[in-house]
């Protein structure tokens, strides 16, 4: 068969659109970047949409340019692996608002010239899910065999299950929500003050001199990083230990203000080396996309009735030590689901590491997906 | 379908075709993987216990980690075909809102536990003086799950008393069905098919 020069890795291509926003307003042209694993069988019915989180990217199963580092679901996806790609075509897409080469404040506005910056629309969960249907029409792709996403990538395989219940099959939500709670909105603002707090913003035009707002960036980073580990976790890893000396003496306290405490290294490096591979803006606007997000608003606040009459079939996992999208969220959506007659599955999973739970390598969750997946074959 | 607990296998050979069932506290979901093997029924499972709802999925079944006494609220009326509560009624907090819900959910209900009141356990109080551990019951009574223990009359008046019919029951001592005469005394574990009136 000739090489489909639409499926690979890196992948980048300009759509026209436009893509029709929550807000009210189009957006055109539409740039996605995106890669493939595994090849679209003849019937086109084996492929498999992988919904990455807020700071993530396409590269599930493949070594990121910036960082070097190896895909970021590689025990996940991959030959033989629970998202097998011998089996499965399986895409990813960075969202929408993001910066890893789709459409976001840092790319240029074709109609001027410049990067958008804060010209670039408000966004939302729904309006990401519209613009990666406009990529999967490209690609040839009507039905997806599953859409699987942790964190804000369940909440795109929930909007994706709820607006477009004839494309899905499948989803697998992970360590997610159907809504943003009072407290989720809360850690997003913190983080969107301190980006917007750092003179380097400028407004969100700081793209043609050479600063960004990287304190402000890393600092909403940290905030958020705490929020993705549980007390037990953090407690386990560091304790109250303290950091070696520059000079390489035991830890001692400075009676400063340094990195005193190993947890304090820890998350000012998250910080720093998180300025290196993220947009600030993208940032402001991607959480602002998760804090509008609540499935039920549109439906009188009735989630249930988001899933009415709905074919797909679902799978939710939760784990114990999450306290950024808790098990009582996904308990919600489940009663939703069982409320609307939908199959569904849910699993609390037991992990001390939270909500970032969802990124390690936990068997229990490889043997649900695999499962839950192989399941749907032959439908 | 020779390989099901006993309770599960009546079950299973009563139960029609291509019907949809709910199956609370279905463990690691044996009895539905075999109704959807032999049966063609779209079966879904509610399971307390994580370890066995992990199974379950990982066998491609629809099993949601749940509790009988708080979950089942949101399932609509007559959604299901058949409600299934196996080895369960005697562990929830409140049976009789377990049942309610149990009826109004599926069409039909079945129902099996252990008798309470059959002659080994009667023995056992009345001449050992303290509650019965066996192979049956096997939980000590400070660990036991099995919080509402209930004999065959006293599960016939409650449906008496709230218009259930009874459209068929099976009687169990050990792995053998045995007739209904005197089942009170002599039956180890009875399986009930319930329906309600609407």
């Amino acid at each position: 068969m000739q090489e489909d020069t639409r499926f690979g890795l890196d992948k980048k291509i300009r759509l026209m659109g436009p893509v029709q926003l929550d807000s009210g307003a189009q957006f055109a042209p539409l740039d996605f970047a995106y890669e493939s694993y595994g090849t679209l069988n003849a019937d086109k019915s084996n492929a498999i949409l992988i919904c990455h989180a807020l700071t993530g990217d396409q590269y599930v199963s493949s070594q990121h340019p910036l960082t070097g580092k190896p895909g970021w679901w590689i025990n996940m996806v991959g030959p033989a692996k629970p998202i097998d790609t011998d089996k499965y075509c399986v895409i990813c897409i960075n969202v929408l608002g993001s910066c890893l080469g789709s459409s976001g404040p840092a790319c240029e506005d074709p109609a001027t010239g410049k990067p958008y910056a804060m010209d670039f629309p408000v966004i939302t969960i729904a309006d990401m899910v519209r613009a990666q249907a406009i990529l999967l029409d490209h690609l040839g792709i009507e039905v997806l065999a599953g859409v699987v996403g942790g964190s804000m990538g369940g909440m795109l395989a929930l909007s994706w299950a709820a607006l477009f219940p004839d494309r899905v099959r499948s989803a697998v939500v992970i360590a997610s929500t159907a809504r943003h709670s009072a407290q989720n909105i809360a850690f997003h603002e913190v983080g969107r003050q301190a980006i917007m707090a750092d003179p380097a913003w400028a407004g969100g035009n700081y793209y043609a001199g050479n600063k960004v707002p990287a304190k402000g960036l890393s600092v909403a980073r940290m905030a958020a990083h705490i929020t993705y580990m549980s007390e037990q976790g953090l407690t386990e890893k560091f304790g109250r230990n303290l950091q070696a000396r520059p000079d390489g003496s035991e830890g001692a306290k400075s009676f400063g203000f340094d990195a005193d405490f190993q947890v304090e290294s820890y998350l000012r490096h998250q910080g720093l080396s998180f300025v290196d591979r993220f947009d600030a803006n993208s940032y402001l606007y991607i959480t602002r996309a998760m804090d509008y997000f609540d499935l039920a608003e549109p439906h009188d606040g009735v989630l249930a009735k988001a899933f009415a009459g709905t074919k797909t079939r679902f799978c939710l996992v939760s784990f114990d030590t999450d306290w950024l999208y808790p098990t009582s969220e996904s308990r919600r959506i489940v009663h939703a689901l069982n409320a609307a007659g939908a199959a569904a599955s849910f699993v609390e999973l037991s992990s001390p590491f939270g909500h970032d739970a969802f990124l390690l390598d936990t068997p229990e969750l490889d043997r649900i997906i695999s499962g839950f997946l192989s399941a749907g074959e032959g439908n | 379908m020779s390989r099901l607990r006993p309770d599960l296998a009546i079950i299973a050979n009563n139960i029609k075709a291509g019907s949809r069932v709910l199956d609370i506290g279905c463990g690691d979901g044996a009895l539905m993987a075999a109704l959807r093997q032999h049966k063609n029924v779209d079966a879904r499972g509610m399971e307390i216990n994580a370890a066995n709802v992990s199974s379950a999925v990982a066998r491609g079944l629809s099993v949601v980690q749940g509790d009988a006494d708080m979950d089942l609220d949101e399932y609509p009326d007559k959604s299901f075909d058949y409600a299934i509560l196996s080895q369960t009624l005697q562990t929830t907090k409140r049976p009789d809102q377990v049942l309610d819900n149990l009826l109004r959910i599926g069409d039909r209900a079945f129902v099996s536990f252990p008798n309470f009141a059959q002659w080994r356990i009667r023995f056992a109080l009345m001449f050992g003086g303290r509650m019965p551990i066996m192979k049956q019951l096997p939980h000590s009574w400070y660990d036991t799950p099995n919080i509402h223990h209930v004999s065959l009359d006293d599960f016939r008046a409650f449906l008496k008393k709230r218009d259930v019919t009874i459209e068929g029951q099976w009687f169990l001592s050990g792995d053998k069905q045995r007739s209904s005469s005197m089942a009170n005394l002599l039956a180890q574990h009875a399986v009930f098919l319930l329906r309600k009136a609407d």
